[in-house]
């Protein structure tokens, strides 16, 4: 570890990580006490004024709902602390929920039982989508193409791919093993919460306490001292996208899941907006440098309750649209004051 | 550097000339008058997205609301069209520059980076046309001359003889200048005009200064601020238009059209050969970049009309992605080897 440190290009200001702290205490560093502030005011607000707040069933639809948009948020955290940023999340998230039922379902290749059918329906698609991360990281790390557009290719394509792969069919199943993913419950919780706490907790160690992680972040904070340091850029970079198709693969297969339905048209549409704004609200630096994958959790957190609160007190969905916009510039000039 | 710049244009004209005459080669009345005309009158709507995508983008900046800014504007633009064509053209171009002085504003002033805050507006504009239109397209009246805007031409005022069946090449080429449709005439001025303000206004030279260096142009005393904040101001005006001119053509404010309209915008700027990370650029060769992205598609309807491929409506989105990176790499080596020149 501290070889690392060592061969960390020296600090920019403003723009390093918090130097990092044990436990959980370290994961819940200082600079999350405001995100940390509005989560609770707009919990009492909700304890306060929206009817039947406080139940199971809430706690429940709240955080199956926020569990794609965290697991996605993991891989956005990690591209956006390099300074890059990935749309093709949906499109994606489309493309392993639309392969996944046809692999399980042995309608691409014999399948020998339900169990190998199901592993290997898990394996394949977010493999597949891992790939796709690789073809956007190539874009970004060996043609320096800008990371907005290198992905708006997959944004625009990929979910076409999907479309055209299942002839923008429907694809209904029945198969309750491979929905134990998203609506089994482990200890009570349902199990994709637990998918979500442990990618959350694995990545918030991996960008903090690993070599990996330090380089991540050191590509972001000033590429061109990092590559003179020595730290193999292209390769972050790469990695950075790959575990970010990974991610979204995850998430494709638990919406997949939650609704025993693949629908390639609809699966992580309009989700990167949501998964930016968690990241952003989080207190992650838009520009690269800094980044909190618990932070992104908090944030996700803070866009669905808000949302929440709106539905349930009868504000129009259209309307959730304008406050979204708001709290998202909001988010990052208050980012700015507080680097200023 | 100029030789990147002039090579890529070069490529796009090339190629438009190319797909041309590929398509009045392959498919019967591909060249017709209605064709040409329909394809001129849809497109224009793209490149008014595009113009203004292409002054931003030379800045370094990205635009990521046009296409739910057009829609709002076309929503406001229906509510007013009982009022006539002047209220409606009013009110959709004042939704048009609300929204991009707002971009304007929180890019220059609160310096919140440019598809953050314009993402932001896509989603706050496509709430606002989703709430005023009560989420359904708001139909435009036909009571007045609203509908001129997307749909009509000058062919009225054309000479009687012109009109017949035999009138020979240059009867023929009357007409269709007669028959120019409005909304590509809107967009042919706002071409020209833009075309002026980038190669003849001091504006024009700090847009390219800005995205050239934007530290830079700020330490040699230009108005970097007021750059940035008009050419955002410039790209909701011409999203506010493109707006106006969909409600007209399709009678209706639509509150959910333009869900892409950004891509299709930034893909035919990048094919025009401008450069993504700004400071140099092409109004021209953007219209080029229009027009070569849309005759690709009625070339594809062609092609499925044929019935030797059917090719269906999911396959637009991958071919398109493909065009994309097509460009992409290619602009890729391009500016790789002028600066390695």
């Amino acid at each position: 570890m501290s070889s690392a440190l060592d061969n960390a290009p020296a600090p920019v200001p403003g723009s390093v990580g918090t130097p990092p702290r044990t436990g959980l205490v370290g994961l819940l560093s200082r600079r999350h006490v405001g995100t940390i502030t509005a989560l609770i005011a707009l919990l009492i607000f909700n304890f306060l004024f929206t009817p039947h707040f406080a139940t199971m069933q809430t706690l429940s639809v709240n955080l199956t709902q926020v569990c794609v948009i965290v697991i996605v948020g993991v891989g956005m955290t990690m591209v956006i602390a390099t300074g890059g940023i990935d749309l093709s999340v949906g499109a994606l998230m489309a493309i392993a929920g639309a392969f996944a039922p046809q692999i399980f379902q042995g309608m691409l290749f014999p399948v020998p039982n339900l169990y190998v059918g199901i592993a290997l329906g898990i394996i394949l698609p977010v493999l597949l989508a891992g790939c796709f991360g690789l073809f956007n990281g190539w874009l970004v790390a060996n043609f320096k193409v800008q990371p907005i557009i290198a992905t708006l290719i997959l944004f625009i394509a990929g979910r076409g791919i999907a479309q055209v792969w299942t002839n923008g069919d429907l694809q209904v199943f029945k198969v309750p093993e491979f929905q134990q993913i998203a609506i089994g419950r482990v200890l009570g919780v349902p199990f994709q919460v637990w998918i979500m706490l442990v990618l959350v907790l694995l990545s918030a160690w991996a960008l903090q306490r690993t070599v990996f992680g330090r380089q991540v972040l050191a590509v972001g904070g000033n590429e061109q001292a990092a590559w003179l340091a020595g730290i193999p850029v292209r390769r972050v970079k790469l990695l950075v996208y790959v575990i970010s198709g990974i991610c979204s693969g995850i998430a494709g297969l638990i919406v997949i899941a939650m609704n025993s339905a693949a629908d390639a048209n609809l699966i992580g549409m309009g989700i990167e907006l949501d998964v930016i704004a968690a990241v952003a609200v989080g207190g992650t630096l838009l520009t690269g440098g800094r980044a909190t994958i618990i932070g992104t959790l908090l944030g996700a957190l803070i866009i669905q309750l808000v949302r929440y609160t709106l539905l349930a007190n009868g504000v129009p969905d259209a309307a959730a649209l304008v406050v979204k916009a708001g709290l998202i510039v909001m988010a990052v000039w208050l980012q700015r004051q507080d680097r200023a | 550097m100029p030789r990147l710049h002039a090579s890529a244009g070069f490529g796009a004209l090339l190629a438009l000339v190319l797909i041309v005459g590929f398509g009045a080669w392959r498919y019967d009345g591909f060249l017709s008058e209605y064709n040409v005309l329909s394809v001129l009158r849809y497109n224009s709507m793209f490149a008014l997205v595009g113009l203004g995508m292409c002054f931003v983008i030379m800045t370094g900046g990205i635009d990521l609301s046009v296409g739910s800014v057009a829609a709002l504007s076309s929503v406001v633009a229906a509510f007013l069209s009982p009022y006539g064509l002047l209220a409606g053209l009013a009110g959709g171009l004042v939704a048009g520059l609300a929204a991009g002085t707002l971009n304007g504003f929180i890019i220059s002033k609160m310096k919140i980076l440019p598809f953050i805050a314009t993402l932001a507006t896509m989603l706050a504009a496509s709430g606002v046309a989703l709430l005023l239109s009560n989420q359904q397209s708001v139909p435009a009246s036909y009571d007045t001359n609203f509908m001129a805007l997307g749909q009509g031409d000058f062919l009225a005022y054309a000479p009687e003889w012109v009109n017949g069946d035999e009138v020979g090449f240059f009867g023929s080429a009357i007409r269709i200048l007669f028959g120019f449709p409005i909304p590509a005439w809107i967009a042919l001025i706002a071409y020209l005009i833009g075309s002026l303000i980038l190669n003849r206004t001091p504006f024009g030279r700090h847009v390219l200064a800005v995205g050239g260096g934007e530290e830079a142009s700020r330490l040699m005393g230009l108005p970097t601020d007021r750059t940035i904040f008009l050419v955002y101001v410039m790209s909701g005006f011409l999203a506010g238009m493109a707006g106006v001119i969909l409600a007209a053509q399709f009678g209706a404010g639509q509150p959910i059209e333009g869900v892409g309209w950004e891509l299709f915008a930034i893909a035919s700027v990048v094919v025009g050969g401008t450069l993504l990370t700004g400071g140099k650029g092409s109004v021209g060769a953007t219209l080029v970049g229009t027009l070569l992205l849309g005759l690709l598609f009625t070339v594809l309807n062609f092609e499925n009309g044929m019935g030797w491929i059917s090719l269906s409506a999911y396959w637009q989105s991958v071919l398109r992605g493909l065009f994309l990176l097509v460009v992409v790499l290619l602009q890729s080596r391009l500016t790789r080897s002028a600066t390695a020149v």
